[in-house]
């Protein structure tokens, strides 16, 4: 017997117990990638060895890390200091944080750019959604581990949020905090978060986006439905398989993102103070503030927007409303599918109101962004307002803007785009 | 044997109903440990237990910053000047009678304290929970270029006068609120209980 066939009698043992060749092949070696896939495509692949690789180094960051106030921030230096390449491991799990939202974010856009929210595909934006609710969970958790100054009173900022709910609010504070301000009650319960209830909602959640995606089939560039062409087999004519087209470019793409990520964590792992803020390498202080306290990066846009609503509405506080604008911010995105009515789906062939309302949101997401990180003057507080409206317009009118305008004819094949 | 009835199809979609609705019953009995669990323990209720502070040292205009159950509480001495400040100008805050319940009874008034001269404030912004500054000096500020002392809370900027009335038009919404206290003696200040009286 060769070894050629000793394999397959193998495979066959196996696949009469267990689909292992058919989800092989329908998932990975055969799954029909569009031939027109560009660059805007890589990003979901990076994503997924960056949730690896945060669960793999989060493990090991675990087996060091106390989760109790007096030890958390000692046992973060001892990670530092004392733990062979523990250094290592814990920049590239804070700088995987901050991959992780600068892919998500390109990997959204790259949605909205080419309308691939649109029906047939609303459950895997869904889903693709709440894998972006619960990372900003996991960040957020993530970084009050630490229990530096910026950890704590990053805590306790957030958590005081849910206080401005009428009614129940500061009784839902005191709640999830376990204490009357943040302790290490608070930190012991976000420990948990962080490490079982996150990940395994994160990894489940992932798992589904990945099977509405293959179920359905990969949108394109152009917005044109590959299955109406297919070929004697089944195939759509406009696919190429995943192997070994397009996990080449994958792989390249890892290979320039490794570049990039591993100069980031070797040579600049506090980013400039936006992946580890320099505030945070100081103990945590419930008596006192530090003089300017910033979220991360990737929640500035929210938190501008917080800051931008100072006035009380309807006999709602202005806390509350602050933050209520902030979560409509990040819930809106849930009905993405529902508010656009063009008939097409990609930016290529929509109309030039459609061009300038994402022209408008990507200009609004960098300036609220910015916006968040700096100390709120007048004028700033003003430009916040502005950009604030212009985020929520992209979303408000586009059942409007997408009914109104023109929109150019989608080619057949892609040959023809 | 017994003559086989016809299905009742209201009858199955009642109890189906009912079997529901107890089972959803169920699940919401078997969660309240699960969320109780979240409440403050009984040792953290405990360490919310009053506090007692010596004050006899306490020189005009001072602060000092008790830690009670876990937050900052400024203890102040407040100096005769910054008294009549307190009750004279009140144009620019949103509050200034004290009229929302953020204090006890007893401290609702210009200095908002129990006892004149001694002002008894938790240091936790209302707005989202940071520890507000001490800036007692009625000097020119970069936050504020007619400051009349008070307190400034570095996170989002709102702004407090000396017996802890929040101004107008800052993102805080209420005063800073006044903790439960009593005087046990002249130099002994007890923080988180009203007194026996």
């Amino acid at each position: 017997m060769t070894t050629d066939t000793r394999t397959k009698r193998f495979l066959s043992w196996i696949d009469f117990r267990f689909p292992l060749t058919e989800v092989f092949e329908r998932h990975l070696s055969k799954y029909p990638a569009p031939t027109n896939l560009n660059i805007w495509y890589l990003f979901g692949f990076l994503l997924i060895v960056v949730l690896a690789m945060q669960i793999v180094t989060g493990l090991w960051l675990m087996m060091n890390y106390t989760n109790s106030a007096e030890e958390a921030f000692s046992s973060v230096e001892y990670i530092m200091r004392d733990v062979e390449y523990g250094w290592l491991i814990r920049y590239m799990h804070a700088a995987g944080a901050s991959a992780f939202f600068a892919l998500i974010y390109l990997h959204m856009f790259r949605g909205m750019m080419y309308g691939s929210y649109q029906k047939p595909r609303e459950l895997i934006w869904l889903g693709g959604w709440f894998t972006y609710l619960i990372l900003m969970a996991e960040g957020f958790t993530g970084y009050v581990l630490p229990w530096g100054q910026m950890s704590f009173w990053a805590a306790q900022v957030i958590i005081s949020l849910f206080s401005s709910i009428p009614v129940v609010g500061e009784d839902l504070a005191t709640w999830i905090r376990g204490d009357y301000l943040v302790s290490g009650i608070t930190l012991s319960r976000l420990f948990a978060f962080h490490v079982v209830l996150l990940p395994i909602l994160l990894i489940a959640i992932v798992f589904f986006h990945i099977l509405a995606l293959h179920e359905i089939g990969s949108n394109n560039p152009d917005g044109i439905d590959v299955k109406k062409h297919l070929d004697e087999d089944g195939v759509p004519l406009d696919t190429k398989p995943f192997f070994p087209y397009d996990i080449s470019h994958d792989i390249f793409a890892l290979g320039v993102f490794l570049i990039i990520f591993c100069s980031v964590v070797f040579f600049f792992p506090t980013g400039g103070g936006y992946i580890i803020e320099y505030v945070n390498y100081e103990p945590a202080n419930p008596l006192s503030t530090p003089a300017h306290i910033v979220p991360s990066w990737y929640y500035t846009p929210f938190y501008a927007m917080l800051r931008a609503v100072d006035f009380p509405l309807f006999g709602l506080t202005a806390k509350f409303l602050g933050f209520a604008t902030m979560m409509a911010a990040v819930a809106i995105f849930a009905v993405l599918p529902w508010l656009d009515r063009s008939p097409v789906k990609s930016i290529k062939y929509k109309g030039i109101l459609s061009k300038t309302f994402l022209g408008i949101f990507v200009l609004s997401f960098f300036a609220l962004c910015y916006l968040g990180m700096v100390p709120p003057t007048e004028t700033k507080t003003l430009l916040s307002k502005i950009f604030t409206l212009g985020y929520f317009s992209y979303f408000l009118l586009m059942p409007i803007y997408t009914r109104i305008e023109k929109c150019k004819p989608v080619p057949e094949r892609v040959a023809e785009a | 044997m017994q003559p086989k009835s016809p299905p009742n199809p209201i009858r199955r979609q009642l109890l189906t109903s009912i079997t529901s609705l107890l089972g959803f019953v169920g699940v919401i009995f078997a969660a309240i440990p699960f969320l109780s669990a979240f409440k403050p323990s009984a040792r953290a209720e405990a360490a919310g237990a009053p506090v007692k502070v010596n004050i006899s040292k306490l020189s005009q205009g001072e602060l000092m910053t008790v830690e009670w159950r876990g937050m900052p509480v400024f203890v102040y001495k407040v100096s005769n000047d910054a008294q009549n400040v307190l009750s004279s100008d009140k144009s620019k805050l949103a509050d200034p009678n004290s009229d929302q319940q953020q204090q006890p009874q007893y401290a609702q008034n210009d200095t908002r304290s129990r006892k004149k001269g001694i002002a008894v404030v938790k240091g936790v912004c209302t707005h989202l929970g940071c520890a507000p500054k001490f800036y007692p000096e009625a000097t020119s500020q970069d936050f504020d270029p007619n400051w009349q002392g008070g307190f400034f809370c570095p996170c989002h900027g709102s702004k407090f006068d000396l017996a802890g009335r929040v101004y107008a038009n800052v993102p805080a919404p209420t005063n800073l609120e006044v903790p439960p206290h009593y005087f046990e003696s002249d130099s002994t200040l007890v923080i988180g209980s009203d007194g026996a009286s």
